[in-house]
């Protein structure tokens, strides 16, 4: 319980770096969604093949965590590009709700295929083990110190493409405008899969460093994905900056809802989140309406 | 052989009363819903718990377990249903998992992962297992016999027109003076209900149910089964529900054929079977094996 600054200190502290952590993927899903216009619950096995990826590049080839990180993200990128060239590009033509329903079975897809090769047992990426830190009182694990480093990095990475680059500009420009943006000569499609593999790549960025906090197994995306999906609705679906704060005011609400309620329920806080934002905000704390 | 024939349309026929079901929902009135699986458990725990720990008679328990999921769709669909379709996505999906965590945190309640066991069925233990086995599927066939005649009434009433009304153009449908809101609630309500009782049939016939039953990949198999039926059809969702279960144990007997494979493999290629067919069938042939017949062919 709460007795002192200290506690609500440490609640914020854990909080911002449960937050960062889930900032990746739900950065992701609202980078594709808005885009194009679907929710993509593949992000949820993204993350999985991400996580996967990223402990091959690490445990079995010895890579650092930082490089394993690439190879995430890279490889999550190109199994969402490929996933979405094949099987859910198609759909598009049938609406986005057909998009949607396809995506669930795209992830039990994927989470089945890591199934397949790894099996169910649980997995440990090779770190060193660290002791908390302490300040005053208040205890901050290295490990989730750097994962949030490493969030904030790739968030950062992001948002200067975004910003700064012909491809940012251009991606923007179809989010908030797709027919403007055709006559103006941007080719949506590649658009659209630019988005897709930097959505789905961050996913599994995301994906590892939830697994570098625990350890992973096929389900490793799929546990996140409600907390994820809130913090996309509570930031406002579609904005991109909304998905980093949303995950934010989610990973701060879990904690603080964790001091009172079961750990368990930490998903069950993102989900009264999402009906609480639904009720009042529709839009979403950054979001547009429409 | 025959206990497992009979056992499997008895899954055939949960199978069939949660596609229609979701008919009502997805296929009438246009709203998506991935948390089937979550109204299902719902229907299964509130009818297990009523008639093991308060020995309420079976049939109030179903009743029960059909009201208490209804009653949850009801406050969904009130938050959500005037929003887009994507919201709803979320929203099901999440209530699904909440579901599940509830039910596996709850220890004093649900017993947790442990499950609760011991459900009653009707004349179980007056009766020979294979007897039983029978009733049952005599049971739920007749349920699905008579949410079928209820339903496809229903599709055709005043009602359901409504309902195809605001699936194909909400617009146009709240122009013409129809509370669009009221009657989507209506329907995911209606829908629900019918996906909670499938589920306390469900907990009354395995005797024991746990969290891990619940898990989404069920959901999938209902929007199979749907998909492959024809959204829209009544007809569709027994004829798909029928196809799913052929499917399912299909990858059973093929899943044992192969060697040098692990269990967990042998069912990781089951699940991602199951997954695949569904993203083919939604892309070479959406409208299922029974398309829905309307005057004018709507365009999706």
């Amino acid at each position: 319980m709460i007795q002192d600054w200290r506690d609500l200190v440490q609640v914020l502290v854990n909080g911002v770096m449960a937050g960062s952590v889930l900032m990746l993927p739900a950065i992701g899903f609202n980078c594709i969604f808005a885009v194009l216009r679907y929710p993509n619950f593949a992000v949820a096995g993204y993350a999985t093949v991400g996580a996967f990826a990223g402990w091959i590049a690490n445990v079995q080839w010895g890579l650092p965590a930082g490089l394993a990180l690439v190879a995430a993200f890279l490889v999550a990128g190109a199994a969402g590009l490929l996933a979405e060239e094949a099987a859910l590009k198609p759909l598009r033509p049938s609406g986005a709700l057909t998009v949607a329903i396809a995506s669930v079975a795209l992830t039990i897809l994927l989470e089945n295929v890591v199934r397949f090769f790894f099996g169910n047992s649980l997995r440990g990426y090779d770190l060193p083990v660290l002791r908390d830190w302490r300040f005053d009182g208040i205890r901050v694990n290295p490990q989730q110190l750097s994962n949030t480093a490493y969030a904030l990095a790739a968030a950062a990475a992001l948002f200067a493409l975004l910003a700064f680059t012909r491809l940012g500009r251009a991606m923007r420009a179809v989010a908030d405008n797709p027919q403007l943006a055709d006559i103006k000569g941007v080719d949506p499609d590649r658009i659209a899969r630019v988005a897709v593999f930097i959505g789905a790549g961050l996913a599994g960025f995301g994906g590892m460093l939830i697994g570098l906090d625990t350890s992973i197994d096929p389900l490793t995306g799929f546990r996140v994905v409600l907390s994820v999906f809130a913090a996309a609705v509570v930031g406002g679906l579609g904005s991109i900056p909304g998905a980093a704060l949303g995950a934010m005011v989610v990973g701060i609400g879990e904690e603080m809802a964790s001091v009172v309620l079961e750990p368990a329920y930490r998903t069950v806080t993102a989900f009264l989140a999402i009906l609480l934002v639904l009720t009042i905000r529709p839009e979403g704390l950054l979001g547009r309406r429409g | 052989m025959e206990a497992y024939l009979v056992a499997m349309l008895v899954f055939a026929g949960l199978y069939a009363l949660m596609a229609l079901g979701l008919n009502v929902i997805w296929g009438l009135a246009g709203m998506v819903n991935l948390g089937l699986v979550g109204f299902f458990g719902l229907g299964a725990y509130a009818s297990a718990l009523l008639t093991t720990k308060l020995l309420w008679p079976m049939p109030l328990g179903w009743a029960a377990g059909a009201a208490v999921a209804a009653a949850a769709g009801a406050v969904m669909a009130v938050i959500v249903a005037r929003l887009r379709g994507d919201y709803l996505a979320i929203v099901t999906l999440g209530f699904a998992e909440v579901i599940r965590l509830v039910a596996s945190n709850e220890i004093w309640l649900t017993n947790g992962t442990d499950g609760i066991s011991g459900i009653p069925g009707p004349w179980r233990g007056a009766v020979t297992p294979q007897q039983f086995n029978l009733i049952f599927l005599g049971i739920v066939w007749a349920a699905v016999a008579v949410a079928f005649v209820a339903l496809a009434r229903v599709s055709h009433s005043p009602f359901g027109r409504v309902l195809r009304a605001v699936r194909e153009d909400e617009d146009v449908a709240a122009v013409a003076g129809k509370p669009v809101l009221w009657f989507k609630v209506r329907a995911f309500c209606l829908g629900a209900a019918v996906v909670g009782f499938a589920g306390a049939l469900y907990a009354h016939y395995n005797a024991y149910i746990a969290p891990e039953g619940f898990a989404p990949l069920l959901t999938i198999y209902i929007v199979l089964a749907l998909t492959a039926g024809g959204v829209g059809a009544m007809r569709g969702a027994i004829v798909g529900a029928l196809l799913v279960l052929l499917l399912l144990e299909g990858t059973r007997f093929l899943a044992a054929a192969i060697p040098g494979v692990t269990p967990v493999q042998k069912a990781a290629l089951r699940e991602g079977i199951i997954a695949l067919s569904l993203i083919l069938l939604l892309r070479f042939r959406p409208q299922g094996l029974i398309p829905e017949r309307t005057r004018t062919r709507a365009s999706p």
